[in-house]
Protein backbone atom coordinates (compact mmCIF):
# COMPACT_ATOMS: atom_id res chain seq x y z
CA UNK A 1 0.00 0.00 0.00
CA UNK A 2 1.15 3.37 -1.26
CA UNK A 3 0.23 6.79 0.42
CA UNK A 4 1.12 10.49 -0.24
CA UNK A 5 -0.47 12.96 1.42
CA UNK A 6 -0.61 16.74 0.42
CA UNK A 7 -0.56 17.36 3.85
CA UNK A 8 2.76 16.04 4.75
CA UNK A 9 3.86 18.85 1.99
CA UNK A 10 2.62 22.08 3.87
CA UNK A 11 3.32 20.25 7.31
CA UNK A 12 0.12 20.29 8.17
CA UNK A 13 -1.57 17.65 10.66
CA UNK A 14 -2.23 14.69 8.34
CA UNK A 15 -5.56 14.33 10.21
CA UNK A 16 -6.98 17.79 9.74
CA UNK A 17 -5.83 17.93 5.79
CA UNK A 18 -7.45 14.29 4.94
CA UNK A 19 -6.43 14.88 1.26
CA UNK A 20 -5.28 11.79 0.05
CA UNK A 21 -3.27 11.87 -3.45
CA UNK A 22 -3.51 8.69 -4.10
CA UNK A 23 -4.36 6.27 -2.62
CA UNK A 24 -3.63 2.04 -3.59
CA UNK A 25 -5.69 -0.59 -2.11
CA UNK A 26 -5.28 -4.15 -3.67
CA UNK A 27 -6.87 -3.29 -7.43
CA UNK A 28 -8.48 -0.15 -5.83
CA UNK A 29 -7.43 3.44 -6.78
CA UNK A 30 -8.65 6.12 -4.74
CA UNK A 31 -8.37 9.38 -7.29
CA UNK A 32 -9.01 13.06 -7.00
CA UNK A 33 -10.86 15.03 -9.66
CA UNK A 34 -10.30 18.13 -8.96
CA UNK A 35 -10.20 21.05 -6.94
CA UNK A 36 -7.99 22.23 -9.64
CA UNK A 37 -8.57 19.87 -12.13
CA UNK A 38 -9.52 21.46 -15.67
CA UNK A 39 -12.31 19.13 -15.53
CA UNK A 40 -14.44 20.05 -12.40
CA UNK A 41 -14.77 23.22 -11.58
CA UNK A 42 -13.59 24.54 -7.97
CA UNK A 43 -15.19 20.93 -7.18
CA UNK A 44 -13.67 17.74 -5.82
CA UNK A 45 -14.59 14.84 -6.42
CA UNK A 46 -13.24 11.80 -4.37
CA UNK A 47 -13.54 8.59 -6.83
CA UNK A 48 -12.62 5.29 -5.96
CA UNK A 49 -11.91 3.20 -8.91
CA UNK A 50 -11.70 -0.31 -9.30
CA UNK A 51 -9.67 -1.18 -12.97
CA UNK A 52 -11.67 2.13 -14.64
CA UNK A 53 -15.19 1.07 -12.77
CA UNK A 54 -16.32 4.10 -10.27
CA UNK A 55 -16.69 2.01 -7.06
CA UNK A 56 -17.23 4.37 -4.72
CA UNK A 57 -17.59 8.63 -4.73
CA UNK A 58 -17.42 11.54 -2.22
CA UNK A 59 -18.43 14.75 -3.41
CA UNK A 60 -16.30 17.75 -1.65
CA UNK A 61 -18.05 21.06 -2.18
CA UNK A 62 -16.62 24.01 -0.49
CA UNK A 63 -13.86 25.24 -2.22
CA UNK A 64 -15.84 28.62 -3.01
CA UNK A 65 -18.05 28.83 -0.19
CA UNK A 66 -18.01 32.58 0.87
CA UNK A 67 -20.88 32.57 3.32
CA UNK A 68 -23.03 34.91 0.99
CA UNK A 69 -25.84 34.05 3.52
CA UNK A 70 -24.24 35.66 6.45
CA UNK A 71 -22.55 38.29 4.78
CA UNK A 72 -26.18 39.27 3.73
CA UNK A 73 -27.50 39.82 6.75
CA UNK A 74 -24.74 42.89 6.95
CA UNK A 75 -26.24 44.38 3.85
CA UNK A 76 -29.06 46.71 3.83
CA UNK A 77 -31.76 45.28 0.86
CA UNK A 78 -30.48 47.34 -1.65
CA UNK A 79 -26.93 46.71 -0.85
CA UNK A 80 -27.38 43.15 -1.46
CA UNK A 81 -28.14 42.83 -5.05
CA UNK A 82 -24.95 43.24 -6.54
CA UNK A 83 -23.85 40.57 -3.51
CA UNK A 84 -26.57 37.71 -4.02
CA UNK A 85 -25.86 37.94 -7.70
CA UNK A 86 -22.11 36.85 -7.58
CA UNK A 87 -22.53 33.07 -6.72
CA UNK A 88 -24.05 32.31 -10.14
CA UNK A 89 -22.85 35.77 -12.69
CA UNK A 90 -23.91 33.43 -15.63
CA UNK A 91 -27.03 33.33 -14.77
CA UNK A 92 -27.02 36.82 -12.12
CA UNK A 93 -30.54 37.77 -13.16
CA UNK A 94 -32.19 34.39 -12.35
CA UNK A 95 -30.88 34.37 -8.59
CA UNK A 96 -32.01 37.77 -7.89
CA UNK A 97 -35.34 37.04 -9.43
CA UNK A 98 -36.41 35.45 -6.38
CA UNK A 99 -34.80 37.61 -3.87
CA UNK A 100 -36.40 40.92 -5.38
CA UNK A 101 -40.04 38.99 -5.19
CA UNK A 102 -39.39 38.24 -1.48
CA UNK A 103 -38.03 41.88 -0.43
CA UNK A 104 -41.54 43.16 -2.19
CA UNK A 105 -43.37 40.74 0.39
CA UNK A 106 -41.55 42.26 2.95
CA UNK A 107 -41.63 45.41 1.93
CA UNK A 108 -45.08 45.42 0.62
CA UNK A 109 -44.74 47.05 -2.99
CA UNK A 110 -45.67 46.06 -6.38
CA UNK A 111 -43.79 46.37 -9.37
CA UNK A 112 -45.79 47.96 -11.99
CA UNK A 113 -46.39 45.96 -14.99
CA UNK A 114 -44.04 47.10 -17.30
CA UNK A 115 -41.15 46.49 -14.95
CA UNK A 116 -42.59 42.55 -14.55
CA UNK A 117 -42.58 42.00 -18.20
CA UNK A 118 -39.42 43.54 -18.57
CA UNK A 119 -37.90 41.32 -15.83
CA UNK A 120 -39.12 37.78 -17.59
CA UNK A 121 -37.20 39.32 -20.54
CA UNK A 122 -34.21 39.46 -18.70
CA UNK A 123 -34.81 36.01 -17.20
CA UNK A 124 -34.79 34.50 -20.37
CA UNK A 125 -31.86 35.94 -22.10
CA UNK A 126 -29.78 34.71 -18.79
CA UNK A 127 -31.92 31.81 -18.92
CA UNK A 128 -30.04 31.72 -23.01
CA UNK A 129 -26.52 33.16 -21.85
CA UNK A 130 -26.05 30.48 -19.28
CA UNK A 131 -27.29 27.29 -21.66
CA UNK A 132 -25.58 28.30 -24.14
CA UNK A 133 -22.35 28.23 -21.93
CA UNK A 134 -23.12 25.27 -20.21
CA UNK A 135 -23.47 24.07 -24.20
CA UNK A 136 -20.03 24.95 -24.83
CA UNK A 137 -18.51 23.31 -22.03
CA UNK A 138 -20.44 19.91 -22.02
CA UNK A 139 -19.12 19.74 -25.77
CA UNK A 140 -15.80 20.46 -24.83
CA UNK A 141 -15.52 17.88 -22.68
CA UNK A 142 -16.91 15.52 -25.19
CA UNK A 143 -13.84 16.47 -27.23
CA UNK A 144 -16.18 18.46 -29.71
CA UNK A 145 -14.42 21.57 -30.06
CA UNK A 146 -16.89 22.87 -32.69
CA UNK A 147 -19.35 23.08 -30.16
CA UNK A 148 -17.40 24.81 -27.77
CA UNK A 149 -16.97 27.41 -30.22
CA UNK A 150 -20.01 28.26 -31.72
CA UNK A 151 -22.66 28.40 -28.49
CA UNK A 152 -19.39 30.92 -26.99
CA UNK A 153 -19.56 33.18 -30.09
CA UNK A 154 -22.85 33.15 -30.33
CA UNK A 155 -23.57 33.64 -26.76
CA UNK A 156 -21.61 36.64 -27.12
CA UNK A 157 -25.03 37.90 -29.60
CA UNK A 158 -27.26 37.75 -26.39
CA UNK A 159 -24.83 39.62 -24.20
CA UNK A 160 -24.81 42.45 -26.21
CA UNK A 161 -28.95 42.29 -25.88
CA UNK A 162 -28.60 42.17 -22.00
CA UNK A 163 -26.10 44.31 -22.20
CA UNK A 164 -28.08 47.21 -23.71
CA UNK A 165 -30.66 47.12 -21.24
CA UNK A 166 -28.39 46.24 -17.76
CA UNK A 167 -25.22 47.92 -18.76
CA UNK A 168 -23.06 45.55 -18.22
CA UNK A 169 -21.96 42.31 -19.43
CA UNK A 170 -22.28 39.58 -17.02
CA UNK A 171 -23.11 40.93 -13.41
CA UNK A 172 -26.63 43.33 -13.94
CA UNK A 173 -27.52 44.11 -10.68
CA UNK A 174 -30.46 45.19 -13.22
CA UNK A 175 -33.92 43.42 -10.40
CA UNK A 176 -34.34 45.80 -7.39
CA UNK A 177 -37.47 45.49 -5.08
CA UNK A 178 -40.26 47.59 -6.48
CA UNK A 179 -39.22 46.97 -10.55
CA UNK A 180 -35.93 46.98 -12.39
CA UNK A 181 -33.57 49.48 -12.79
CA UNK A 182 -34.25 51.48 -16.19
CA UNK A 183 -35.86 50.94 -19.05
CA UNK A 184 -35.13 48.76 -22.28
CA UNK A 185 -33.70 50.83 -25.25
CA UNK A 186 -36.13 51.66 -28.62
CA UNK A 187 -34.29 50.03 -30.62
CA UNK A 188 -34.18 46.66 -28.21
CA UNK A 189 -36.72 44.67 -29.96
CA UNK A 190 -35.53 45.46 -33.68
CA UNK A 191 -31.96 43.72 -32.38
CA UNK A 192 -33.81 41.45 -30.00
CA UNK A 193 -35.55 39.88 -33.41
CA UNK A 194 -32.56 39.83 -35.45
CA UNK A 195 -30.83 37.88 -33.12
CA UNK A 196 -33.32 35.37 -32.28
CA UNK A 197 -33.92 34.90 -35.91
CA UNK A 198 -30.36 34.16 -36.38
CA UNK A 199 -30.01 32.32 -33.35
CA UNK A 200 -33.31 29.87 -34.55
CA UNK A 201 -30.95 28.85 -37.37
CA UNK A 202 -27.53 28.16 -35.19
CA UNK A 203 -30.08 25.90 -33.14
CA UNK A 204 -30.64 23.47 -36.04
CA UNK A 205 -27.11 23.54 -36.72
CA UNK A 206 -26.52 22.36 -33.38
CA UNK A 207 -28.62 19.78 -33.78
CA UNK A 208 -26.93 18.86 -36.90
CA UNK A 209 -23.49 18.93 -35.93
CA UNK A 210 -23.63 17.64 -32.22
CA UNK A 211 -27.13 16.47 -31.11
CA UNK A 212 -27.30 14.42 -33.71
CA UNK A 213 -23.50 13.28 -34.13
CA UNK A 214 -23.24 9.52 -33.80
CA UNK A 215 -19.62 10.30 -31.97
CA UNK A 216 -21.92 11.96 -29.82
CA UNK A 217 -24.71 10.06 -29.54
CA UNK A 218 -22.70 7.01 -28.50
CA UNK A 219 -21.40 8.85 -25.81
CA UNK A 220 -24.47 9.69 -23.83
CA UNK A 221 -27.39 8.08 -25.04
CA UNK A 222 -28.11 5.48 -22.29
CA UNK A 223 -25.04 6.78 -20.24
CA UNK A 224 -26.12 7.95 -16.65
CA UNK A 225 -29.80 7.15 -16.41
CA UNK A 226 -31.99 8.73 -13.60
CA UNK A 227 -34.97 7.36 -13.46
CA UNK A 228 -37.94 9.42 -13.01
CA UNK A 229 -38.88 8.23 -9.15
CA UNK A 230 -34.66 8.25 -8.00
CA UNK A 231 -35.06 12.21 -9.47
CA UNK A 232 -37.98 12.85 -7.40
CA UNK A 233 -36.69 11.40 -4.49
CA UNK A 234 -33.20 12.60 -4.67
CA UNK A 235 -34.63 16.10 -4.88
CA UNK A 236 -33.74 16.89 -8.30
CA UNK A 237 -34.44 20.44 -10.23
CA UNK A 238 -35.04 21.89 -13.35
CA UNK A 239 -33.78 20.22 -16.36
CA UNK A 240 -32.14 17.21 -15.06
CA UNK A 241 -35.62 16.61 -13.26
CA UNK A 242 -37.01 17.25 -16.85
CA UNK A 243 -34.80 14.64 -18.31
CA UNK A 244 -36.54 12.07 -16.44
CA UNK A 245 -40.12 12.55 -17.09
CA UNK A 246 -41.46 15.15 -14.44
CA UNK A 247 -43.29 17.85 -15.99
CA UNK A 248 -42.32 20.09 -13.53
CA UNK A 249 -41.51 23.84 -13.92
CA UNK A 250 -41.46 26.69 -11.32
CA UNK A 251 -43.43 29.14 -14.38
CA UNK A 252 -45.93 26.68 -14.68
CA UNK A 253 -46.37 25.12 -11.23
CA UNK A 254 -46.67 28.83 -9.85
CA UNK A 255 -47.15 30.94 -12.08
CA UNK A 256 -44.88 34.16 -10.78
CA UNK A 257 -44.74 37.71 -12.18
CA UNK A 258 -46.02 37.86 -15.51
CA UNK A 259 -45.32 34.07 -16.82
CA UNK A 260 -49.31 33.47 -16.53
CA UNK A 261 -49.66 35.99 -19.78
CA UNK A 262 -47.37 34.06 -22.04
CA UNK A 263 -48.11 30.59 -23.75
CA UNK A 264 -45.26 28.79 -23.93
CA UNK A 265 -44.16 25.01 -24.14
CA UNK A 266 -41.69 23.02 -21.29
CA UNK A 267 -39.98 20.73 -22.79
CA UNK A 268 -39.99 16.86 -21.36
CA UNK A 269 -38.14 13.70 -22.31
CA UNK A 270 -38.76 10.39 -20.37
CA UNK A 271 -35.27 9.07 -20.79
CA UNK A 272 -33.15 10.48 -18.18
CA UNK A 273 -29.87 9.90 -20.06
CA UNK A 274 -26.99 12.91 -20.74
CA UNK A 275 -28.22 13.02 -24.15
CA UNK A 276 -31.92 13.90 -23.09
CA UNK A 277 -30.45 16.55 -20.63
CA UNK A 278 -28.69 18.05 -23.34
CA UNK A 279 -31.40 18.24 -25.33
CA UNK A 280 -34.20 19.90 -22.67
CA UNK A 281 -31.38 23.11 -22.77
CA UNK A 282 -31.61 23.13 -26.48
CA UNK A 283 -35.25 23.06 -26.10
CA UNK A 284 -35.68 25.48 -23.75
CA UNK A 285 -32.89 28.12 -25.57
CA UNK A 286 -36.09 27.91 -28.16
CA UNK A 287 -38.96 28.52 -25.68
CA UNK A 288 -37.01 31.50 -23.76
CA UNK A 289 -37.12 32.90 -27.70
CA UNK A 290 -40.42 32.43 -27.66
CA UNK A 291 -41.20 33.89 -24.57
CA UNK A 292 -39.10 36.87 -25.24
CA UNK A 293 -41.13 37.50 -28.91
CA UNK A 294 -44.55 37.75 -26.96
CA UNK A 295 -43.35 39.57 -23.96
CA UNK A 296 -42.09 42.02 -26.64
CA UNK A 297 -45.51 42.47 -28.63
CA UNK A 298 -47.81 42.52 -25.50
CA UNK A 299 -45.51 44.69 -23.48
CA UNK A 300 -47.49 48.14 -22.27
CA UNK A 301 -45.67 51.38 -21.76
CA UNK A 302 -45.87 52.37 -18.58
CA UNK A 303 -43.17 53.25 -15.83
CA UNK A 304 -40.42 50.11 -14.84
CA UNK A 305 -40.34 50.86 -10.89
CA UNK A 306 -42.05 51.57 -7.32
CA UNK A 307 -39.59 54.52 -6.20
CA UNK A 308 -38.91 54.39 -2.67
CA UNK A 309 -39.07 57.20 -0.55
CA UNK A 310 -35.88 57.27 2.57
CA UNK A 311 -35.17 54.12 4.04
CA UNK A 312 -35.76 50.64 2.81
CA UNK A 313 -37.34 49.01 5.61
CA UNK A 314 -38.99 45.52 6.58
CA UNK A 315 -41.61 44.93 8.86
CA UNK A 316 -40.70 42.29 10.94
CA UNK A 317 -41.76 38.87 9.51
CA UNK A 318 -41.13 36.42 6.66
CA UNK A 319 -41.40 35.63 3.42
CA UNK A 320 -40.21 33.18 0.58
CA UNK A 321 -40.20 33.06 -3.59
CA UNK A 322 -39.36 30.45 -5.82
CA UNK A 323 -38.46 31.10 -9.25
CA UNK A 324 -37.05 29.06 -12.62
CA UNK A 325 -33.45 29.41 -13.13
CA UNK A 326 -31.62 28.44 -15.69
CA UNK A 327 -30.55 24.96 -13.50
CA UNK A 328 -33.49 24.76 -11.49
CA UNK A 329 -36.03 26.28 -9.00
CA UNK A 330 -34.33 29.32 -6.87
CA UNK A 331 -35.50 29.60 -3.40
CA UNK A 332 -35.06 32.44 -1.04
CA UNK A 333 -36.46 32.78 2.03
CA UNK A 334 -36.18 36.06 3.86
CA UNK A 335 -36.44 36.57 7.80
CA UNK A 336 -36.94 40.93 8.97
CA UNK A 337 -36.75 42.36 12.17
CA UNK A 338 -38.03 45.79 10.73
CA UNK A 339 -34.36 46.78 10.83
CA UNK A 340 -32.50 48.00 7.00
CA UNK A 341 -30.77 44.60 6.98
CA UNK A 342 -32.47 41.29 6.45
CA UNK A 343 -32.47 39.19 10.12
CA UNK A 344 -31.44 36.18 7.91
CA UNK A 345 -30.96 35.27 4.40
CA UNK A 346 -31.80 31.61 2.97
CA UNK A 347 -30.87 30.28 0.14
CA UNK A 348 -31.45 27.33 -1.77
CA UNK A 349 -29.76 27.18 -5.05
CA UNK A 350 -30.71 24.01 -7.61
CA UNK A 351 -26.85 23.18 -8.16
CA UNK A 352 -26.67 22.51 -4.56
CA UNK A 353 -29.77 20.06 -4.77
CA UNK A 354 -28.34 18.44 -8.07
CA UNK A 355 -25.51 18.00 -5.93
CA UNK A 356 -26.54 14.61 -4.69
CA UNK A 357 -27.79 13.49 -8.32
CA UNK A 358 -23.47 12.85 -8.66
CA UNK A 359 -23.16 9.73 -6.11
CA UNK A 360 -26.64 8.56 -7.39
CA UNK A 361 -25.33 8.95 -10.94
CA UNK A 362 -21.48 7.87 -11.13
CA UNK A 363 -21.26 4.90 -8.94
CA UNK A 364 -20.99 1.73 -11.46
CA UNK A 365 -19.86 3.84 -14.41
CA UNK A 366 -16.51 3.32 -16.91
CA UNK A 367 -14.32 6.63 -15.34
CA UNK A 368 -14.57 7.80 -19.34
CA UNK A 369 -18.07 8.57 -18.91
CA UNK A 370 -17.14 10.94 -15.70
CA UNK A 371 -17.12 14.13 -18.28
CA UNK A 372 -20.77 13.30 -19.74
CA UNK A 373 -22.10 12.94 -16.61
CA UNK A 374 -20.55 15.53 -14.74
CA UNK A 375 -21.32 17.94 -17.07
CA UNK A 376 -24.50 16.97 -18.11
CA UNK A 377 -25.90 17.42 -14.33
CA UNK A 378 -24.94 21.37 -15.57
CA UNK A 379 -23.82 21.68 -11.70
CA UNK A 380 -22.22 24.90 -11.10
CA UNK A 381 -19.82 24.60 -7.57
CA UNK A 382 -20.05 28.65 -7.37
CA UNK A 383 -23.52 28.57 -7.34
CA UNK A 384 -23.72 25.17 -5.14
CA UNK A 385 -21.51 26.24 -2.45
CA UNK A 386 -22.81 29.98 -2.23
CA UNK B 1 -58.81 30.14 -11.56
CA UNK B 2 -56.71 29.60 -8.61
CA UNK B 3 -58.61 29.83 -5.19
CA UNK B 4 -57.38 28.42 -1.87
CA UNK B 5 -59.69 25.86 -1.41
CA UNK B 6 -57.09 22.79 -2.16
CA UNK B 7 -55.03 24.38 0.49
CA UNK B 8 -58.08 24.59 2.85
CA UNK B 9 -58.43 20.77 2.38
CA UNK B 10 -54.86 19.65 2.89
CA UNK B 11 -54.97 21.79 6.03
CA UNK B 12 -58.00 19.72 7.28
CA UNK B 13 -56.65 16.75 6.21
CA UNK B 14 -53.12 17.07 7.89
CA UNK B 15 -55.32 18.20 11.09
CA UNK B 16 -57.56 15.00 11.01
CA UNK B 17 -54.19 12.18 10.74
CA UNK B 18 -52.11 14.36 12.93
CA UNK B 19 -54.70 16.11 15.92
CA UNK B 20 -53.02 18.39 18.58
CA UNK B 21 -49.28 17.16 16.99
CA UNK B 22 -49.26 20.52 14.91
CA UNK B 23 -50.39 23.87 14.37
CA UNK B 24 -51.47 25.84 11.20
CA UNK B 25 -50.33 29.31 11.62
CA UNK B 26 -51.26 29.96 8.30
CA UNK B 27 -52.79 29.02 4.99
CA UNK B 28 -53.91 30.79 2.07
CA UNK B 29 -52.90 30.87 -1.58
CA UNK B 30 -50.63 28.37 -2.52
CA UNK B 31 -48.94 28.43 1.27
CA UNK B 32 -49.51 26.24 4.60
CA UNK B 33 -47.30 27.14 6.99
CA UNK B 34 -47.31 23.91 10.12
CA UNK B 35 -45.56 24.02 12.87
CA UNK B 36 -44.86 21.48 15.61
CA UNK B 37 -42.76 20.08 18.07
CA UNK B 38 -39.36 18.64 17.47
CA UNK B 39 -40.63 15.37 18.89
CA UNK B 40 -42.92 14.77 16.78
CA UNK B 41 -41.13 16.51 13.48
CA UNK B 42 -41.00 12.48 12.16
CA UNK B 43 -44.64 11.65 12.42
CA UNK B 44 -45.36 14.93 10.68
CA UNK B 45 -43.11 14.75 7.82
CA UNK B 46 -44.22 11.12 7.14
CA UNK B 47 -48.06 12.54 7.56
CA UNK B 48 -47.21 15.18 4.67
CA UNK B 49 -45.09 13.03 2.15
CA UNK B 50 -47.94 10.89 2.69
CA UNK B 51 -50.34 13.50 1.24
CA UNK B 52 -48.15 13.68 -1.91
CA UNK B 53 -45.54 16.30 -0.95
CA UNK B 54 -42.18 14.46 -2.23
CA UNK B 55 -39.08 17.15 -2.37
CA UNK B 56 -37.21 19.50 0.67
CA UNK B 57 -36.43 22.03 -1.48
CA UNK B 58 -34.80 24.18 1.31
CA UNK B 59 -33.94 23.59 4.72
CA UNK B 60 -32.47 26.14 7.16
CA UNK B 61 -32.17 27.41 10.39
CA UNK B 62 -32.32 31.20 12.26
CA UNK B 63 -30.59 31.78 15.40
CA UNK B 64 -32.20 33.63 18.21
CA UNK B 65 -29.96 34.37 20.67
CA UNK B 66 -32.21 36.40 23.05
CA UNK B 67 -34.84 33.58 23.21
CA UNK B 68 -32.25 30.61 23.47
CA UNK B 69 -33.78 28.60 20.65
CA UNK B 70 -33.30 27.31 16.76
CA UNK B 71 -36.10 28.41 14.42
CA UNK B 72 -35.77 25.13 12.19
CA UNK B 73 -38.09 25.36 8.52
CA UNK B 74 -38.31 22.87 6.18
CA UNK B 75 -39.65 23.91 2.64
CA UNK B 76 -41.66 21.24 1.09
CA UNK B 77 -43.19 21.04 -2.45
CA UNK B 78 -44.47 18.28 -4.83
CA UNK B 79 -42.94 17.90 -8.36
CA UNK B 80 -45.19 14.61 -9.28
CA UNK B 81 -48.41 15.45 -8.06
CA UNK B 82 -50.05 17.72 -10.42
CA UNK B 83 -52.77 19.56 -7.84
CA UNK B 84 -49.96 20.13 -5.21
CA UNK B 85 -47.07 21.78 -7.38
CA UNK B 86 -48.51 24.95 -6.63
CA UNK B 87 -48.24 24.79 -3.14
CA UNK B 88 -45.11 25.28 -1.11
CA UNK B 89 -45.10 23.87 2.70
CA UNK B 90 -43.28 25.57 5.11
CA UNK B 91 -43.06 22.88 8.21
CA UNK B 92 -41.77 24.48 11.08
CA UNK B 93 -40.42 23.93 14.66
CA UNK B 94 -38.09 25.20 17.06
CA UNK B 95 -35.16 23.94 19.05
CA UNK B 96 -33.85 24.91 22.52
CA UNK B 97 -30.14 25.83 22.26
CA UNK B 98 -29.05 24.18 25.28
CA UNK B 99 -29.70 20.82 23.01
CA UNK B 100 -29.79 21.36 19.40
CA UNK B 101 -30.77 18.14 18.39
CA UNK B 102 -33.43 17.03 16.38
CA UNK B 103 -34.16 13.74 14.04
CA UNK B 104 -33.57 13.76 10.56
CA UNK B 105 -35.82 13.91 7.76
CA UNK B 106 -33.51 12.38 5.82
CA UNK B 107 -34.81 9.16 5.39
CA UNK B 108 -38.11 10.32 4.60
CA UNK B 109 -37.13 12.86 2.33
CA UNK B 110 -33.50 11.74 0.79
CA UNK B 111 -33.81 15.47 -0.64
CA UNK B 112 -33.09 16.83 2.43
CA UNK B 113 -29.91 15.20 3.31
CA UNK B 114 -27.42 17.64 2.03
CA UNK B 115 -29.82 21.04 3.40
CA UNK B 116 -29.47 19.71 6.92
CA UNK B 117 -26.01 18.81 6.47
CA UNK B 118 -25.30 22.70 5.71
CA UNK B 119 -27.58 23.56 8.46
CA UNK B 120 -25.66 21.15 10.75
CA UNK B 121 -22.24 22.71 10.10
CA UNK B 122 -23.71 26.56 9.77
CA UNK B 123 -25.91 26.19 13.17
CA UNK B 124 -24.23 23.30 14.89
CA UNK B 125 -27.71 21.57 14.90
CA UNK B 126 -27.01 17.95 15.03
CA UNK B 127 -29.49 15.72 13.21
CA UNK B 128 -29.91 12.37 14.77
CA UNK B 129 -29.60 9.30 12.29
CA UNK B 130 -28.18 11.70 9.46
CA UNK B 131 -25.43 9.29 7.67
CA UNK B 132 -22.84 11.98 7.21
CA UNK B 133 -23.08 14.59 10.01
CA UNK B 134 -19.80 16.38 9.35
CA UNK B 135 -18.25 19.26 7.79
CA UNK B 136 -19.63 20.26 3.95
CA UNK B 137 -18.87 23.42 2.88
CA UNK B 138 -16.34 24.85 5.53
CA UNK B 139 -12.83 24.81 5.19
CA UNK B 140 -11.42 21.73 6.47
CA UNK B 141 -9.44 23.62 9.29
CA UNK B 142 -12.44 25.50 10.58
CA UNK B 143 -11.94 25.57 14.08
CA UNK B 144 -14.13 28.12 15.06
CA UNK B 145 -18.01 28.26 16.20
CA UNK B 146 -20.68 27.59 13.57
CA UNK B 147 -20.67 30.36 11.37
CA UNK B 148 -24.34 31.67 11.03
CA UNK B 149 -24.58 32.10 15.26
CA UNK B 150 -25.22 35.43 15.79
CA UNK B 151 -22.34 35.41 18.42
CA UNK B 152 -19.89 34.87 15.26
CA UNK B 153 -19.04 38.14 13.94
CA UNK B 154 -17.88 38.89 10.62
CA UNK B 155 -14.15 40.59 10.43
CA UNK B 156 -14.30 44.15 10.03
CA UNK B 157 -18.16 44.44 11.15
Amino acid sequence: MTEQRIGNTFGLDNQVFNSKLVEKEGNRLVLNVGPQHPGSGHFRLIVTIDGDTIVDLKPDPGYVHRGAEKMAEHRTYIQNIPHLERPVIIDSSNILFPYVLTCEQILDVTPPERGEYIRIIMSELNRIISHTYWLSIFGIFLGHSTMFMWPMGDRELFIDLAQSIGGTRVTFSYFIPGGVRNDIPDDFKEKALKTFNYFDKRLIEYEKIFFDNPLVLQRTKGIGILKKQDAIDLGITGPNLRASGVNSDTRKDEPYSKYDTIDFDIPVLKEGDCHSRAKIHLEEMRQSQNIIRQVLDIIPEGPVKHIFRGQMKGEPGEAFSRTEAARGTMFYHIISDGELHPYRVKISVPSFRNLIAMKHLLIGQHIADMPPIYWGLDYWPVEADK
Amino acid sequence: MVNSLMEKDLVHNLKKIMGKKLTVTKSKERRIKIETIPENILEVATAIKKLGFDQVMSNGGTDYPDKNLFKLDYHIISVNTKKLRRTVLQLTTHISKDNPSIHTLSNIFPSASYHEQETHENLGIMFEGHPRMERLLLPEDWDDIPPLLKEFKLPGR
